[in-house]
């Protein structure tokens, strides 16, 4: 057992004990942050796939972060509310069930990926940057302007969406469903990087002129990572819709992009569980400072930069040592 | 709707366009020059804006923080350029957004710390508080014109500093080749710091010019850098004359949505509809015409390389 898998097993091992924990503290709201950690890591495995995998820096995932989680809210609301989402030309009602919320908040996603990534793939380097960032905005902008679904005020969630046999309210069943996820998520990301889409994704980051010679097309390569990132991070966005019961433009926001962003890089970049680590820093560095000096993102923005200056490769490329494998 | 509304409009998209310019002018030199992509652009407005409301309230002269915004922006800049941004030159694009990143954190909790959390207002000086009466009988308020006239300034002066100046050519040199120019002995590390200084100057003299205008707060920043980043894009990475036309169109593009599109839509809508149709696509047409820029050029209107 190398050092990162020895690293990966501390951090699978540390969420598994989370409902132990609480139930020992007696203080269920470890589990809620808990289940905000595993969903943010989520969301960064997704933007892994882009970034780590295919060298894609898209500082726009908020867009699909914000776009799962307002698919699951309006779906819910139109359920609590019996007023139907379209009459024609047939009607269509909202729902209530998870199982429905997912697929179609991930294939909202993966929508917006395909239109975003397929004019922002134009270009590379600072432009990709820019430009992902842009049309983040544009969303953002028009959620805000948009007075359907509560606009600047955001969207509430009166109760829960359901899961099949199982009590979404409680707080260790939903931690235990969004771990049950999230865990299918790095299993994917991991069987895919080791696919021959994922060698030819990694090819078309070190060198797409190569990669076109051998007959393979970076640009369609690039566009199908960039749609599965959008659909896991939408995906995680309609459980933190759920985690919260409110969903805002906040969630759209260029912070949560450059959040989603800090928890890929503050773990690792292209390592498997660098997202899961970089969140988990991430959140327990708030909740842990954030109490004793209201100023604590001075703090963070201090790590942050000591982290890129100096600590080239995250927490776990820090602890693990060697260069990223791919 | 009335002709003499409508060239109101354009002017106030005028004056927002001038105004994205110093920010842009900045963001471009910067990246032209040194391949460095500064999201703390942002910051520095803020700390020009911050610093002329505090000099503005301690001395009662604008003209004075005027002035401190320069200075103060240009001396952040310069500071961060040699503690931090420096060290960024040789790394890729992702550290660079990263670290510019929590220079953000960084600079909004540092200017929080130090004014607290509530809006700073800032004055018009009297002597441009009035309105001005233009050719065709417009009343325009005096000082916007005055933004609008410092704006075309600033640029007709950065255009005559980068093609006349000793300082110019080595920029445009530093641009084509930089490790020749360092062998023909330009000291490289100080010809950055003043690069990153002047966009700073600038960043810091657009957010005064505006404080005026808006409230003064942290965070204000943020908002309009993305918006320099869309008028750069849209002119070309590293191009001046990119982010002059870019931000002009952006102005005029953002300013006149808001105002035309609702009218538009209010022809073939009930009027409460139409405005939030109408206010709600205006907020996204600036994106609009860069993804179109983009299809048709995606290296921008003046952009040499991808």
């Amino acid at each position: 057992m190398n050092r990162e898998t020895a690293i990966n097993t501390v951090l699978v091992a540390g969420l598994a004990a989370v409902p132990l924990i609480a139930s020992a503290f007696d203080d269920p709201f470890i589990v809620t942050l808990a289940t905000r950690i595993v969903i943010f890591a989520l969301a960064g495995v997704g933007l892994n796939l882009a970034l780590g995998y295919g060298g894609l820096v898209s500082f726009g995932h908020a867009a699909f972060f914000g776009l799962g989680g307002y698919a699951a809210g309006i779906l819910a609301s139109h359920a609590l509310n019996y007023e139907p989402l379209a009459t024609w030309p047939f009607e269509i009602s909202g729902t209530t069930q998870m199982l429905v919320i997912w697929p179609i908040a991930m294939v909202v996603s993966a929508f917006a990926a395909l239109v975003i990534g397929a004019l922002s793939l134009r270009t590379s380097g600072v432009y990709f940057i820019m430009i992902t960032l842009a049309f983040a905005q544009m969303i953002f902008f028009f959620a805000i302007s948009w007075p359907a679904y509560g606009g600047e005020d955001g969207l509430s969630i009166y109760v829960r969406n359901q899961f099949p046999g199982m009590n979404t309210l409680d707080p260790t069943s939903f931690f235990l469903l969004a771990c049950a996820i999230l865990a299918l998520a790095l299993l994917f990301s991991s069987r895919l990087s080791a696919s021959r889409f994922g060698l030819a994704l990694k090819g078309a980051r070190q060198n797409d002129q190569r990669l076109a010679s051998v007959g393979i097309g970076p640009f369609r390569v690039r566009l199908t990572a960039f749609v599965i990132s959008g659909m896991i991070t939408g995906l995680a966005g309609a459980l933190f819709a759920d985690l919260n019961r409110f969903v805002s433009p906040s969630m759209l926001s260029w912070q949560t992009s450059g959040e989603i962003m800090v928890f890929v890089i503050l773990g690792g970049v292209g390592r498997l569980f660098g997202p899961v680590a970089g969140a988990a820093l991430f959140i327990i560095l708030e909740h842990s400072v954030g109490p004793i000096s209201e100023h604590w993102q001075f703090l963070l923005g201090i790590l942050l930069l000591a982290v890129v200056l100096f600590a080239r490769g995250g927490v776990i490329g820090v602890l693990a040592g060697g260069a990223r494998h791919g | 709707m009335s002709l003499i509304l409508l060239i109101e409009q354009v002017l106030n998209g005028l004056q927002f366009g001038v105004m994205l310019f110093l920010m842009a002018a900045g963001l471009t030199l910067v990246f032209g020059v040194m391949g460095l992509i500064n999201l703390a652009h942002g910051s520095l407005y803020m700390v020009g804006a911050f610093a002329c409301a505090a000099v503005a309230t301690a001395t009662g002269s604008f003209w004075l923080g005027l002035a401190a915004s320069l200075a103060a922006a240009a001396a952040a800049g310069a500071l961060v350029e040699i503690v931090v941004i420096r060290r960024l030159y040789d790394r890729d694009h992702l550290d660079q957004v990263l670290a510019t990143f929590a220079l953000i954190l960084v600079f909004s909790e540092a200017t929080r710390w130090a004014f607290g959390s509530f809006p700073l207002y800032l004055n018009v000086p009297p002597s441009l508080s009035g309105a001005v009466t233009l050719p065709g009988g417009i009343e325009y308020p005096a000082y916007r014109l005055a933004i609008i006239v410092v704006g075309f300034a600033v640029a007709a002066g950065l255009f005559a500093l980068i093609a006349k100046t000793r300082l110019g050519i080595q920029i445009r040199a530093g641009e084509a080749d930089r490790e020749m120019i360092g062998a023909l002995g330009v000291d490289i590390a100080r010809l950055y710091t003043i690069v990153f200084a002047l966009g700073a100057g600038l960043a810091g003299l657009a957010g005064a010019l505006v404080g005026t205008i808006q409230s003064v707060q942290v965070g204000m920043g943020e908002p309009v850098l993305i918006l320099a980043f869309v008028v750069i894009v849209i002119g070309g990475i590293g191009s001046i004359k990119g982010a002059l036309i870019g931000a002009l169109l952006v102005g005029l593009t953002d300013t006149l949505g808001r105002f035309l599109l609702p009218i538009v839509f209010a022809t073939f809508m009930d009027a409460s509809s139409a405005t939030s149709v109408g206010s709600a696509l205006a907020s996204m047409a600036i994106y609009v015409l860069m993804a179109g820029v983009l299809v048709a050029r995606p290296s921008g209107l003046y952009g040499v390389r991808a």
